[in-house]
């Protein structure tokens, strides 16, 4: 690991924050990043970087070591979204930019604000296929909020206060800036001031009328069976307190995102939990019921709503999002506030008073009946281990304090079922790109920005060996990560899809796996695997209390399906339910 | 429907590609695009026309705006306005049939701009169904257009009408003063 040998006092090292300074661009780019308030930053290097990384040892930055770039960018956007902060990956140009692709795209789906920093080749031979040049801006350029070319050193300093600028503002999302290597070795005076870039300029169809908000705090006075639609806004405009205060002051109950999970206590009254493919059935039922939905910093997706043609038919709409282009995009709405979510809320409060809504409440509470009980965390122990079990314990014995990286498949959906996410931030998972291999990596950033919260990676035994290189990345940053793998032997939900939708027909969905205990001990991390549910307790223990990183290897049922399950392209309301048989019970064809 | 955006981009190295990527993305056909210097300096205009539903215009214009380039987009829908085209048309032409095309440009109100023994230019401006009427007629005469060169549409409201964006940003002169200014400021801070 470099040490920083040439370090200087904190003080002489922001000198040229304060006072313009001749640099290198290189030097221009650790400055300015000081400058943003960076602390950490994900990487890798290579040849068209590598003045950047010769000038980092000057600069208070602390550099990750990753073991891929994809995962660079999953720990960025970890990072970002465990702290509300602005993550920064590094990468060189080429196969290293590329590589960063796949975390880029996974961050614009979901608004991560992120800058993403590449080496270039020398801007005399740009576009000249140079050995290791890809024209990464134009790649990126889909699954970039914006992205910057860099060829000259003057304007290093300038494109990357804007891409952070960029990046955290308005519907948040990562920023790419693509350095040559010329404008990082040349000089240039540094101006960190001068450098600041013009005030941000809010989209202009933002739009929060007086006559919006009457009509909508009318639609709220006069429903009968209204709900809250709260989805990833509500915790990336910190818009918690208000719709909190919405809820209560007006009682009506909240459905969730995936991505909203955490913005409301999963343990309030007026919580119904997570809404749409996997949600619950009396909560898509509430949907389809209502008569008023308050969308709030959530954008319809098709995970949500299931068709749109058949989509909750009976209510009026109020869609309160930041971003104009999702207004009447999948689904139409009544009214529109279009603008950030808190602001909005600020305004719309106090014109909405105390309603009565518990003969809504109570209906569908009553709409619960029997669901609850087949549920599978409510079912006595059989000695088999079902990953809603391990989801359930997890929980229960971090007193879901914990901040969960999931990868994608059906234990995210365990989790996002039977985690009960009480705080903002605690849910690091990849919702609209669904990118399997996220949990890992972005658990690392996650714990690098919080280094003191508890940080447990969620992963099935398919995403995990996607990214598990960064096991090594643990080891050598030594970080106290507790990891699950929920083994079912299979990629598991491709494989419910096979049965639901395929006639049983497993193909491709069965799969060999490394010991993963044995992968880990190879790592210098300690672990085990976990048969069944008596063990569960002692094993979750012995991790959180294991001083470095800790793998389990939960060996769950195979054939498991997550439930319930709205198919793709059906109604919110046509879900395949639980099976009614106890899922408990053994079969003949079992294990 | 026809749509027809008018928009204010800043005059940068792949700024055409982002508003172009954007309609590729929606799997939308651009009819025509122009772009040109605007009054005002470091932005270029540009008037894009497509095809698209009817409710497509709000997210189009909404999705152009979240372009940081993008500095001001107006739908012009059916709003009163002036639209026209420039095209150049070469046709083959000795000195024998020159008159009849001469009669022609008369009576399109177009222009000749070049003329040789074999080929003469015709330069018409116009709103699209004149030019497309001066085409249809030369075509009638077989083998007699050689080349056509369109520019596209240009847009422009009728009436004074400024956009709310482009209110903010000050009237040209007063953009352009202030340019000057920072310009000014910037060669003191060196000296
Ligand atoms: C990179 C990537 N490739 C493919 C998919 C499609 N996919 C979604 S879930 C899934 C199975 C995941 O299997 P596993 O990681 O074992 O989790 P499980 O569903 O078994 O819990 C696959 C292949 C994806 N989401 N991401
Ligand atoms: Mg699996």
């Amino acid at each position: 690991m470099g040490t920083k040998t040439n370090a200087t006092t904190a003080s002489d090292q922001n000198a040229h924050l304060t006072t313009p300074t001749r640099l290198t661009g290189a030097e221009i780019l650790w400055a300015t990043l000081v400058g943003e308030g960076v602390t950490d930053v994900f990487g890798y290097p290579g040849g068209a970087i590598l003045p950047v990384y010769d000038a980092l040892r000057k600069f208070p930055i602390h550099h990750i070591l990753v073991r891929h770039e994809q995962g660079a960018a999953h720990m960025a956007d970890g990072f970002a979204r465990a702290s509300g902060k602005v993550g920064v990956c590094l990468a060189t140009s080429g196969p290293g930019a590329t590589n960063l692709v796949t975390g880029i795209a996974t961050a614009m789906l979901d608004s991560i604000p992120m800058v993403c920093i590449t080496g270039n080749v020398s801007s005399k031979v740009l576009g000249t296929d140079a050995f290791q040049e890809v024209d990464i801006t134009g790649i990126t350029l889909p699954v970039t909020k914006h992205n910057f070319l860099v060829s000259r050193t003057e304007d290093v300093a300038k494109a990357v206060r804007e891409a952070f600028q960029i990046a955290k503002s308005g519907r948040p999302g990562p920023v790419l800036v693509d350095i040559t290597k010329d404008a990082q070795q040349g000089t240039a005076i540094f101006d960190f001031e001068a450098a600041k870039p013009k005030p941000y300029r809010p989209h202009p169809m933002l739009s929060v009328e007086d006559s919006g908000l009457a009509q909508a705090a009318e639609l709220i006075r006069s429903a009968k069976r209204p709900v809250i639609l709260a989805g990833h806004g509500v915790i990336e405009s910190q818009a918690m307190e208000q719709i909190q205060t919405l809820a209560e002051r007006a009682q009506i109950p909240i459905a969730l995102t995936l991505l909203g999970l955490g913005g409301f206590p999963a343990s309030h009254a007026l919580n119904l939990g997570m809404m749409g493919m996997h949600g619950e059935a009396w909560v898509n039922h509430a949907i389809q019921e209502a008569d008023l939905l308050i969308a709030c910093g959530m954008r319809f997706d098709d995970r949500v709503t299931g068709t749109t043609a058949t989509y909750a038919l009976k209510a009026k709409k109020i869609h309160i999002e930041v971003d104009p282009a999702e207004i009447n995009k999948n689904i139409k709405v009544d009214v529109a506030l279009i603008g950030d979510l808190r602001q909005v809320l600020e305004q719309l409060l106090p014109r909405v008073g105390g309603r009565d809504g518990s003969a809504w409440i109570k209906a569908i509470e009553a709409s619960k009946g029997a669901v609850s009980v087949h549920d599978i965390k409510n079912l006595p122990d059989s000695g088999h281990l079902y990953a809603a079990h391990v989801m359930h314990d997890l929980w229960r014995i971090t007193g879901g304090n914990a901040i969960v990286a999931t990868d994608v498949g059906q234990h995210q959906m365990w989790e996002a079922q039977y985690f009960h996410h009480e705080h903002p931030r605690t849910l690091v998972t990849s919702g609209g790109l669904g990118t399997m291999g996220y949990a890992l990596p972005a658990a690392i950033g996650a714990k690098v920005a919080c280094k003191d919260k508890e940080v447990w990676v969620i992963a099935g035994d398919g995403g995990f060996q996607m990214t598990a290189a960064e096991l090594a990345t643990i080891v050598q940053e030594k970080l106290k990560i507790n990891i699950a793998i929920i083994n079912n032997g299979y990629l598991g939900m491709v494989r419910q899809w096979q049965e639901f939708f395929y006639e049983s027909n497993y193909e491709a969905t069965p799969l060999v796996s490394p010991d993963f205990v044995k992968l880990a001990d190879a790592h210098g991390i300690p672990g085990r695997a976990v048969r069944t549910r008596a063990e569960v307790e002692a094993a979750v223990q012995e991790a959180r209390s294991s001083n470095g990183a800790f793998l389990l290897n939960f060996m769950v049922e195979k054939e498991d399906s997550v439930y319930p399950m709205i198919p793709a392209g059906s109604a919110l309301h046509e879900m395949i339910r639980r099976p009614d048989s106890d899922p408990l019970e053994e079969r003949a064809d079992d294990k | 429907m026809l749509h027809t955006f008018v928009a204010y981009v800043e005059d940068l190295p792949g700024v055409l590609t982002r508003v172009a990527s954007l309609f590729r993305r929606l799997n939308i056909n651009i009819n025509s695009l122009t772009v040109g210097r605007s009054e005002r300096p470091g932005l270029s205009r540009l008037t894009l026309v497509c095809e698209a539903s009817g409710e497509a215009g709000h997210r189009i214009r909404a999705s152009l705006f979240k372009l940081e380039n993008v500095v001001d987009v107006d739908d012009i829908a059916q709003a009163p306005s002036v639209t026209r085209e420039l095209a150049l048309i070469k046709v083959a032409a000795t000195p024998q049939t020159r008159g009849h095309i001469f009669d022609l440009v008369e009576v399109f109100r177009a222009r000749i701009v070049d003329l040789t023994s074999e080929s003469l230019m015709i330069e018409m401006t116009g709103v699209e169904s004149k030019i497309e009427g001066l085409i249809e007629v030369l075509r009638e005469d077989e083998g007699r257009i050689l080349e056509i060169c369109r520019s596209g549409k240009m847009t422009m409201r009728r009436g004074h009408h400024t956009s709310g964006v482009l209110r903010a940003m000050g009237t040209v002169t007063e953009v352009e003063q202030s340019a000057n200014a920072t310009e000014d400021n910037a060669a003191a801070k060196l000296k």
